[in-house]
């Protein structure tokens, strides 16, 4: 059973190269009696942050630069565990962030499906197996041959969801980096994603992009200062979070091709109605 | 948002007494226990195909669009070999057919264990970016760089097996370092193959060295510093291009016995001992192979405890 269930978790970072500790101002702000504590600054990325996600969940993330959307990511990826509270993560995470991390420039896009498999908790033989389909998913053909650093941003993102996509994750993790792809490869990705969802796992995804969240997710959380400040169906979270209609701004032809799903939005509770559907309550 | 009230308690302090109930709830244990610490290990030997493959891109890398490639590796060692072998055999007047192979081996071994001792110490600050952004164990990275360092060490091995093509005659015979009263070497015998545990053991040293001293210089900065400057100290104490055999006989009290003393304080020596010793036929005491034991127990011990307590806050330190 593909969940994660977070219980008062919070993420403190401690940063030891701030400058405010250097010897000459402990000593002028012993003279003036203003700096007491003595420990490391530290800074609070996520405060208190109580979620359950189940299966076939697409959860979009909003919220300010800052707001704590990466870190929640990394915390629901389990890179970060939390500093107080609790994190209980049950599948297979695929995390896709920062798109130059973890993908080596100097050797060619197979090598690095190949690593990024391994990673991701495959072996050697069964990402063999899936080359093939990566390469025709990502239609970047004999590219694949090149060195990743012949790849333009756009390529690296085709290469990168490719492989998450290709290794059946349970839980996919996106950060705002995907925004580089063209549409048709974006319609492409996101069959492909939402299928994902449907069969196995679950989605979270951070984007500035009302037309990405409306293609890739159905709920939403809003992050503000390193809290969940609101947690709810798609279209009020954003629309509460942008202080006007989500489907106001999206294009007509967006609305047209997403027509189902617009109406499946607008059946969804006016603003203002229970927040918190999604929300895994006893 | 409703939390259920179970869950409240005891999520606010994982270590606190009330931890168990906030365990059972979630049912995952704290992030400092030693269940988790002995998962990472587990895991990380499962994902074995990663890390191998780090560690031959990590070589690769090094010598990319360079026409012989990794042959570098032998070729630079064997130079280094015959320039110090051959000088330092002439400066302490020894005979070079058994001081080449003793400096070789010498080298080899070395390298490899400040090789560990070194990297270690960046093991996780050079592996940020994938800490960072790839949930996978810690463990995995100390892995990476030790068997980077196992592949250096296979490439410099090739070095041994043309010195002792070389030198055989002479090093299968009886022979002593230094004339005309030092000690008498039985020379090579089937007890070379002791040099295999020896090594096996130097390795699984690497790997506790790495581990804690990765852990430790990820949290304070200023120890891959302090380190590397160590090892140069360690280089010239160490008994490499130097021999003990040089310090027999000395008075009590007189510097040859103060560094005969310094030299069995120094931990290096005692690896390099059991592996060189029976690669180039020379005795070799019991004592250096008891020393490496309890090196090893206290020193995974030390870095069992590093992992259970620190490992969940790598990520955060680097």
């Amino acid at each position: 059973m593909v969940s994660i269930d977070v219980r008062n978790a919070s993420v403190d970072f401690p940063i030891f190269d701030a400058k405010n500790r250097s010897l000459k101002k402990s000593v002028l702000g012993r003279a003036g009696g203003h700096i007491t504590d003595a420990k490391v600054p530290v800074v609070e990325a996520l405060r208190d942050v109580n979620l359950s996600l189940r299966q076939g969940d697409r959860i979009g993330l909003v919220g300010h630069n800052g707001a704590g959307k990466s870190t929640l990511l990394r915390l629901l990826a389990g890179i970060y565990e939390p500093t107080r509270g609790r994190a209980k993560i049950e599948g297979r995470v695929a995390p896709v962030f920062d798109l130059a991390v973890g993908m080596d420039p100097e050797i060619s896009g197979l090598e690095n499906i190949l690593i990024r498999g391994l990673f991701l908790g495959m072996t050697r033989k069964q990402m063999e197996s899936r080359v093939d389909e990566i390469a025709e998913f990502t239609e970047l053909g004999d590219y694949l041959t090149m060195p990743l650093r012949t790849y333009s941003t756009g390529m690296r993102v085709r290469l990168a969801l490719g492989v998450v996509t290709s290794i059946d994750p349970e839980i996919l993790i996106l950060d705002e980096g995907i925004g580089a792809v063209d549409a048709a490869f974006l319609e492409k990705a996101r069959d492909r994603l939402r299928d994902l969802v449907s069969r196995s796992g679950m989605l979270v995804f951070a984007s500035h992009s009302d037309e990405f969240l409306v293609e890739l997710c159905d709920t939403a959380i809003w992050m503000d200062t390193g809290e969940i400040r609101e947690q709810g169906s798609l279209r009020e979270v954003v629309s509460h979070y942008k202080g006007r209609d989500l489907f106001e701004s999206l294009s007509p032809e967006t609305i047209r091709r997403l027509d189902l799903r617009t109406d499946t939005a607008a059946d969804a509770p006016p603003p203002g109605g229970p927040a918190d559907e999604t929300v895994g309550s006893p | 948002m409703a939390v259920p009230a179970l869950a409240r308690r005891g999520a606010d302090d994982p270590s606190g007494p009330d931890d168990a109930a906030g365990a059972a709830d979630l049912h995952t244990p704290s992030p400092r226990s030693w269940s988790r610490a002995f998962g990472d290990i587990n895991q990380a030997i499962a994902q074995r195909e990663l890390w191998g493959h780090l560690g031959w891109q990590d070589i690769k890398q090094r010598y990319r669009r360079s026409t012989i490639g990794p042959l570098w590796i032998t070729i630079s060692m064997a130079v280094t070999a015959a320039a110090l072998g051959g000088l330092y055999s002439q400066l302490f007047g020894q005979p070079i057919g058994t001081f080449m192979p003793y400096v070789t081996v010498g080298f080899m071994i070395w390298y490899f264990i400040s090789a560990c001792v070194l990297e270690g110490t960046e093991t996780f600050i050079a592996n940020e970016g994938l800490i960072r952004f790839l949930p996978a164990p810690l463990m995995i990275y100390v892995f990476r760089t030790v068997w980077r360092q196992v592949l250096f060490f296979a490439h410099n091995l090739v070095v041994y097996v043309i010195v002792l093509a070389i030198f055989f005659p002479q090093l299968t015979r009886p022979y002593q370092m230094v004339h005309p009263n030092g000690v008498v070497h039985p020379g090579l015998s089937w007890s070379a193959l002791l040099a295999i545990p020896a090594f096996l053991l130097i390795v699984i040293n690497g790997l506790w060295v790495t581990l804690l001293f990765g852990i430790i210089a990820t949290r304070f900065r200023d120890i891959p510093p302090v380190v590397s400057s160590f090892m140069q100290l360690f280089f010239t104490m160490t008994p490499i291009i130097w021999t003990t055999d040089l310090l027999r006989g000395g008075a009590p009290g007189s510097t040859k016995s103060l560094v005969e003393w310094l030299a069995k304080l120094n931990p290096f020596y005692h690896f390099i001992e059991i592996f060189r010793a029976p690669l180039v036929g020379q005795v070799q005491s019991w004592t250096h192979w008891a020393v490496c034991g309890v090196i090893t127990v206290v020193g995974w011990t030390l870095a069992l405890i590093a992992l259970r307590n620190y490992r969940s806050r790598v990520a955060y330190w680097v």
